[in-house]
């Protein structure tokens, strides 16, 4: 096999996998950056916990309006902003910290989904409804994850300072402006419009594995927010791409390969990355010889 | 994950069963019984007319292979006289619930003496072989029996080496109803004429639905009778009419497609030419239709294959759901 029947081949002969690549090139997009800010915020749980609480909303949706895009990101959205939004206010307007507020929030969230999904009484496998495949990405869901996207990342833009400055030093921040809480707020917004475009094209829980694990591996290699950032969307490029390959040549499920290629990457950044690996304590460093 | 909830359900109905047990007959002097399936419930409604009041328990536009019993359907099985099952592993939580909700009522095993046929196990079967339902699928010789369901393995939808979906051909839909109609004689015996006389009237319908479903596909060019769908539950129909149903994941609801199984099917598609793809109600669309679009074939539409669909929907009765599923064949196959 030529390196083009492996690395380009699938992608020129079939357009459900352009589409595939796309849908990840843009997923990655968005989820890099956050994700390095979750990271930087000691939030890298609170993906996960968001995902649960997205997951009943979006059955809300579908269970009002059948299988429909829109109805089920809308329930998914209203249902995470609700958990974030409150678990957020709970935090910074009382005593108890953001982690317990969370998983508070979020469990109330997925008890009630739970529940109201057991009242329907008609038991179609939800989960296999709800959880899209990246092979089945048409228009709408290309288009609805390429518009979360973009707001994601003009939303950035503009509150990237207050976002930097809340991350490294909070206590300088409230003291000469007030946009620390309001930005906090939007972050998490912005963590559940990507998680919803996620779970359409790989489903809630590895949406928030190509939100994670960039980070956390470019996390072994540079220090730099810039960088960070950078290289995490990098590597978020690369895991999605290799994980169609992978699925395409391998015959496994597309989406658990992408995330799995992407733990790999961790994995290797774990031992060998330079900036903080297991080798790079262990070995002596040549600047420390005399 | 799946057999712990089970469990746990089932624990739950065996505490709550006892309090529950009441006379088998109600109020309204209607003999109850469940059917564990929509499809199974109509031929029991049918049959059974103004003596019986049917329950089912997987309601419309449901999936069965994935069913999740409650503590209610134990209840409703406690105080059926009959429970109807289609058997052949088709749902393989039927047993269990019934042993669990501690019913005394009888299990008919609805698909007695259908000749069963193979399942499946290799979507290549159908592959390269364009007149696909000329193969010889006449496995019954060798005698299947499989009275313990328990083995089976329900996690995805393995029903073993048998393809349970029996009633997708008209001819065995007869077998069914004589089989209920045995059974409510059997529980019921003073509605003996009403039985017989409903069941006579039933298999005169299904033998006018068979002709017809004969002859709308005898229409359709032999060479184009071959279309792709997402789920293979239509093995008997195929063998019963001469359709070839190609399956893009096999036979499974539950697993996940690979890049490299979409292609193939793609592939295969070109190479074909195959003239249509249905979308079957219960599994997701969104696969099949970006096939659809990227080999040009003809989306033909949902067929029922598990489940019928509610009262306003176009297959709410088994006699609908045939007519509605051939004539969507006829649409998309004659050009």
């Amino acid at each position: 096999m030529t390196l083009y029947d492996a690395l380009i081949a699938p992608f020129m002969e079939f357009e459900f996998m352009r589409r595939a690549l796309i849908g990840v090139f843009a997923l990655a997009l968005g989820a890099g950056p956050l994700g390095v800010f979750l990271m930087l915020r000691r939030m890298s749980l609170t993906g996960d916990a968001m995902s649960h609480a997205i997951l009943p909303g979006a059955a809300i949706g579908f269970l009002f309006a059948g299988l429909n895009l829109y109805a089920m990101s809308l329930g998914g959205l209203i249902a995470g902003l609700l958990v974030a939004v409150g678990a957020g206010v709970v935090a910074r307007a009382t005593e108890l910290k953001e982690d317990a507020s969370m998983a508070a929030f979020y469990l109330i969230s997925l008890a009630l989904g739970v529940l109201i999904v057991s009242l329907r009484g008609s038991n179609v496998d939800l989960l296999h409804v709800l959880f899209g495949t990246v092979l089945g990405i048409d228009d709408a869901t290309l288009l609805l994850i390429a518009g979360i996207t973009t707001i994601t990342l003009v939303t950035l833009a503009i509150i990237w300072r207050p976002l930097v400055m809340d991350c490294v030093d909070p206590v300088f921040l409230g003291s000469v402006s007030r946009a620390g809480g309001p930005s906090h707020i939007i972050f998490l917004a912005l963590v559940v419009l990507n998680l919803v475009g996620g779970f359409h094209a790989l489903g809630t829980l590895l949406a928030v594995g190509l939100m994670m694990l960039p980070a956390a591996t470019s996390r072994f290699f540079v220090r730099d927010l810039s960088a960070l950032v950078a290289l995490s969307t990098c590597i978020a490029f690369c895991s999605g791409m290799a994980g169609l390959l992978l699925s395409y040549h391998m015959g496994t499920p597309s989406g658990p390969s992408i995330v799995l290629v992407a733990g790999v990457a961790y994995g290797l950044a774990v031992i060998f990355g330079p900036a903080g690996g297991v080798l790079s304590r262990l070995l002596p460093r040549r600047h420390l010889e005399a | 994950m799946f057999s712990r909830r089970f469990m746990l359900a089932a624990t739950l109905a065996a505490f709550v069963a006892p309090g529950l047990a009441r006379p088998a007959f109600a109020d309204d002097g209607k003999m109850p019984v469940v059917a564990t399936f929509s499809i199974l419930g109509d031929f029991v409604k049918q049959v059974g007319g103004d003596r019986v009041d049917v329950t089912t328990i997987v309601g419309p536009d449901a999936d069965s292979h994935v069913y999740q019993p409650t503590p209610a359907d134990a209840k409703k099985l406690t105080t059926a006289k009959i429970i109807f099952v289609n058997g052949l592993g088709f749902e393989g939580w039927a047993d269990r619930l019934a042993k669990a909700s501690g019913t005394k009522a009888e299990i008919v095993v609805a698909t007695k003496g259908i000749t069963p046929r193979k399942a499946d196990d290799d979507e290549h079967e159908h592959d390269h072989d364009a007149k696909g339902h000329e193969h010889d699928h006449d496995h019954g010789k060798k005698g299947h029996k499989h009275d313990d369901h328990d083995d089976h393995k329900h996690a995805g939808h393995d029903h073993g080496d048998q393809d349970p979906h029996a009633w997708q051909s008209v001819g065995n839909a007869k077998i069914y109803v004589s089989n209920i109609r045995d059974a409510l004689i059997a529980a019921d015996p003073a509605g003996k004429d009403s039985y017989t006389a409903n069941a006579a009237a039933y298999t005169a319908k299904l033998d006018a639905l068979d002709a017809e479903v004969k002859q709308a596909i005898s229409k359709i060019p032999q060479e184009r009778r071959r279309i792709i769908t997402s789920h293979d539950a239509f093995g008997y129909f195929a063998d019963a009419y001469g359709v070839a149903f190609i399956s893009p994941d096999g036979v499974s609801t539950e697993s996940e497609a690979s890049a490299k199984d979409v292609a193939r099917i793609i592939r295969q598609i070109k190479a074909e030419k195959i003239p249509a793809i249905f979308i079957e109600n219960v599994s997701d669309p969104r696969l099949m239709e970006r096939i659809a679009k990227e080999t040009g074939a003809k989306v033909g539409g949902a067929l029922y294959s598990d489940a019928l669909s509610d009262d306003k929907g176009p297959a709410s009765t088994y006699i609908e759901m045939i007519r509605f599923n051939a004539n969507a064949l006829s649409n998309a196959l004659s050009q």
